[in-house]
């Protein structure tokens, strides 16, 4: 009786291991939806744009959401501008160097002062932004939000699991080197960054 | 008609066809964009998806542009001057 428990015991507990397991959640995303806005807010001229080539992966446990890592990819060639001069500038050495620096990276290191609501959580992501090549540690608020069993709403004939993460955060464009000389009147040393982007985790 | 003319009207054509452009395209005061920005609710994430459309949209610089093209035609226009009429006796 007592060999019949302690395998039961030991069943239910792999079970609720493998169910509790962090996920890895793959943010390409098939329908394009993801995206990263950029807006510069300068007295003499508003610049706003966009990127979404986007991937990377986040690996997500719903019973420990403050144990979450990953790392967010954004294709520099995907940004974009309704100006065509003004794009071509954009993507220039002087600017984002597309061709000598291809992706902005997001690392994260640590989510702190987590707190979870239902299938929400609120935290503060702290991790390495590369822009440019250049390194530097940022924090941002974030919120994740846990989609359970959502992916074959999302695509057809697929099950799993979906993650959608939202940040919004200014950095310094002197900081991460592109083109530190522009005038400040007219193009501003804030960036105002926001993420929007889901990611998917098949079962 | 003369050159004078010819000049004159293109200028204007030019000055007041840009302006109707602008216009009727929105009245854009900022730079000129070749492709506007379109957003898509994504239902199940609720992520506002963008893509950008191609369309030609004038801004202040196409109008500065048109104003500065237009003046020159007139500027050149004073070259050719009237014939002058001679003098009658009197």
């Amino acid at each position: 009786m007592n060999k019949q428990l302690v395998t039961l015991f030991s069943v239910a507990s792999v079970c609720c291991a493998a169910l509790a397991a962090p996920q890895s959640f793959d943010f390409k995303d098939p329908k394009g939806v993801n995206n990263a806005v950029f807006k510069l807010d300068a007295p003499l001229e508003a610049i706003t744009g966009s990127a979404n080539e986007i991937s990377g992966t986040v690996t997500f446990d719903p019973a420990n959401p403050a144990a979450t890592k990953g790392k967010i990819v954004v294709a520099t060639s995907s940004l974009h501008v309704p100006n065509p001069m003004m794009k071509e500038h954009l993507h220039s050495a002087m600017w984002m160097d597309v061709s000598n620096n291809g992706e902005i990276t997001f690392e994260l290191k640590e989510l702190k002062n987590a707190k979870t609501a239902g299938d929400r959580t609120i935290a503060e992501a702290t991790g390495t932004l590369t822009i440019k090549g250049v390194a530097k540690e940022v924090t941002a608020p974030v919120t994740l939000t846990y989609l359970k069993d959502k992916l074959g709403q999302r695509v057809p004939n697929m099950k799993g699991d979906l993650l959608v993460i939202r940040a919004n955060f200014p950095i310094k464009r002197t900081d991460f080197g592109i083109n530190p000389k522009a005038p400040e009147e007219k193009v501003s040393d804030t960036i105002d960054l926001t993420l929007s982007i889901a990611g998917a985790a098949k079962k | 008609m003369t050159v004078r003319r010819v000049l004159q009207f293109g200028s204007l054509a030019i000055v007041f066809g840009a302006a109707a452009l602008w216009l009727f395209t929105g009245a854009n005061r900022g730079w000129t964009k070749t492709s506007e920005p379109r957003k898509m609710l994504d239902e199940v994430t609720g992520i506002e998806g963008i893509t950008y459309e191609e369309r030609f949209v004038p801004g202040l610089d196409f109008l500065g542009g048109a104003l500065l093209g237009g003046g020159i035609l007139a500027g050149a226009s004073l070259v050719f001057r009237k014939p002058s009429t001679p003098n009658r006796p009197t």
